[in-house]
């Protein structure tokens, strides 16, 4: 291992070890704060893989938060299925989702991408609303009996919760910084910076894109099935919510610094201290976002984390291949 | 409804959907930008064209005298001072500025205007109807496809015969050259996206005249003319028409299994074609 990978490793260890107690300091509201910029974070960082490296600027990752939490509930209510073993299928099943959709989505032309995918989300959304035993339109709760599962007190049940959402949204952040480093995240970072030279350089465009694609439904399916078991309730509204899931991810992403894992995580910090400021003025904040997005893709495209960068030469999350 | 008269009535709904495509598909061909916010500036178009109304007094019709050229005003400043600095190589900024656009109209209009739902009051043409072979044809709607067949031949008019058109398609085949022989390509940039917002206009006063809308009912107004144009094929406005036709027949047929099934019947027909047909049922031929 690399000297920066090491310093990359402590560092993550560390603040992984500080938030798994948090509980023993932290009040309740907290640790569902604490949970949720996890889970937001896991998101924005699979949304920058996607449209930051792989190119593929998807406007419907809501399909796969939703898939990941509805597959949850059904295991749970259908099947008995203890929760926590749920998460995993869930990942397989947006996974295979993703597998269908992306030979046909992959057709669209650039931008058309984009729309394709909210069709596919808005399609997904349109069959969960049309399934009586479902719930349909108005969706489901998790029974009593399958939340008293997951720990016996309340307090433990939270607290589980908010372990596993914090175990996703670390675990989320060292996967991707370690594909990146790896020889997959070479091709990546080359189809970041010049798709027709990365394929003439021998990278299989195509191949890289599915599997990114794929391996990004399936961890937003993971993430969506424990943000959901949090919740206790899903419905086709709540689980395929774009604002909720792809275009507040979007904003995070741009702002903080598109195509730099720094960015998604700074974007995810930033996009909560906005809510926070603003949370008495309605969705004023969504409008605030939108014009910051806008700002930043006409001035400047790389984002905050991108400024930070050129003019301190910082570095959290080095991808760089130096000789050490 | 028998299954006759819901084909008849998809077909004229695929008019509308050709109209919502058309202003789309004209972005795209001169400046390849995919406008994310096409549904939601059609829906600003509506609030606009009812304040005008509530304001005159005017027909809605006669509204589009004043919605037009101020849709266009709106569409050849965001191109020129906003999206004109996002084109280039890179596809992202102006699908994320665009997007962006979407979120703030859909926002401001709720914030502006409240989320309930409305309508543009366009008198008895509403609900009048034509007998024709037993089958009963809206008079709106019938009026909407001629609309719609009108506004495709005058854009193919003004692309393929007009002094403009020949400005578009020098800039979409090749932006550079264009611009040496003396195309200002910001300038026909500017008025292609004009034209777009213009069309828009259009569609907003026939869609609020026949059916309530509210500040969220852009996102799918967008997904319907993004349909029409990908089931018709790229680049073929006649193509897009008879895309619309095809959407609007899947979802009047669908909507007869049963009313939860309508939209959902347009999506799978688009999948299908997609899977079959990658370049559209009317691809262009060069």
């Amino acid at each position: 291992m690399s000297k920066s990978a090491l310093r990359v490793a402590i560092g993550l260890t560390v603040i992984t070890a500080i938030l798994a107690a948090a509980p023993w300091f932290a009040g309740r509201a907290d640790l569902r704060l604490i949970g949720e910029i996890m889970s937001y974070m896991a998101l924005a960082i699979l949304w920058n893989l996607l449209a930051g490296y792989a190119g593929l600027v998807s406007v419907g990752q809501q399909a796969f938060v939703g898939l990941g939490g509805y597959c949850l509930f059904i295991c749970v209510i259908w099947f008995d299925f203890p929760p926590l073993a749920a998460v995993p299928l869930a990942a397989l099943v947006a996974g295979a989702a993703g597998a269908i959709f992306a030979p046909l989505l992959f057709r669209l032309e650039g931008a058309y991408f984009a729309v394709g995918t909210w069709v596919a989300a808005e399609t997904v959304a349109l069959i969960f609303a049309a399934i009586p035993s479902l719930g349909a339109g108005a969706g489901m709760s998790l029974p009593t009996a399958a939340v008293k599962a997951i720990a016996s007190s309340r307090e433990l049940r939270e607290w589980t919760v908010y372990w596993l959402l914090l175990a996703i949204g670390m675990g989320v952040l060292g996967g991707v910084y370690l594909l990146i480093r790896s020889k997959a995240g070479l091709a990546l970072m080359a189809l970041r910076d010049n798709p027709t030279a990365a394929g003439s350089l021998g990278v299989d465009i195509w191949w890289t894109r599915f599997w990114t694609y794929l391996g990004v439904a399936a961890a937003t399916g993971a993430v969506g099935s424990v943000i959901f078991l949090q919740k206790l309730r899903i419905s086709p509204d709540a689980g395929f919510s774009l604002n909720d899931w792809t275009a507040i991810v979007i904003f995070m992403v741009v702002i903080g610094g598109i195509g730099r894992i720094e960015g998604a995580i700074v974007g995810t910090l930033i996009y909560f201290l906005l809510r926070e400021l603003l949370v008495d003025y309605g969705t004023i904040y969504l409008i605030v976002l939108g014009l910051a997005g806008i700002l930043v893709m006409m001035f400047s495209r790389s984002g905050l984390w991108g400024i930070v960068e050129r003019r301190l030469g910082w570095s959290l999350l080095p991808t760089r291949r130096l000789r050490e | 409804m028998g299954i006759a008269e819901a084909i008849v009535q998809g077909v004229l709904l695929g008019g509308l959907y050709a109209i919502f495509a058309a202003g789309l598909s004209l972005v795209f061909g001169v400046m390849r930008l995919v406008n994310i916010a096409h549904g939601d500036f059609i829906v600003l178009a509506a609030y606009i064209a009812l304040m005008v109304v509530s304001l005159t007094g005017l027909h809605p019709f006669a509204s589009l005298l004043i919605v037009v050229p101020l849709m266009a005003l709106i569409g050849y400043g965001l191109q020129r001072f906003v999206l004109e600095r996002t084109l280039g190589e890179d596809l992202l900024p102006p699908i994320l500025v665009t997007f962006g656009c979407a979120v703030i109209i859909q926002n401001a209009l709720s914030a502006l205007f409240s989320t309930d739902a409305q309508r543009l009051s366009a008198g008895s043409i509403e609900t009048d109807s034509l007998q024709v072979a037993g089958l009963s044809i809206g008079v709106l709607p019938l009026l909407t496809f001629a609309i719609a067949v009108a506004i495709i031949a005058a854009l193919e008019f003004v692309f393929f015969r007009s002094r403009i058109g020949r400005a578009f398609r020098a800039t979409s085949d090749d932006p550079e050259t264009a611009q040496i022989v003396g195309v200002s390509t910001k300038h026909v940039f500017g008025l292609a996206m004009a034209l777009s917002f213009g069309v828009m206009a259009i569609a907003a006063v026939l869609l609020a005249a026949r059916s309530s809308f509210d500040p969220f009912s852009g996102p799918a107004r967008l997904i319907y003319g993004f349909e029409a144009v990908i089931i018709g094929g790229l680049g073929n406005l006649w193509g897009t028409l008879a895309g619309g036709i095809v959407l609007g027949i899947a979802q009047t047929l669908g909507a007869q299994i049963s009313p939860s099934f309508q939209i959902l019947a347009g999506h799978l027909v688009f999948f299908v074609v997609l899977a079959l047909k990658p370049r559209g049922l009317f691809p262009r031929m060069d």
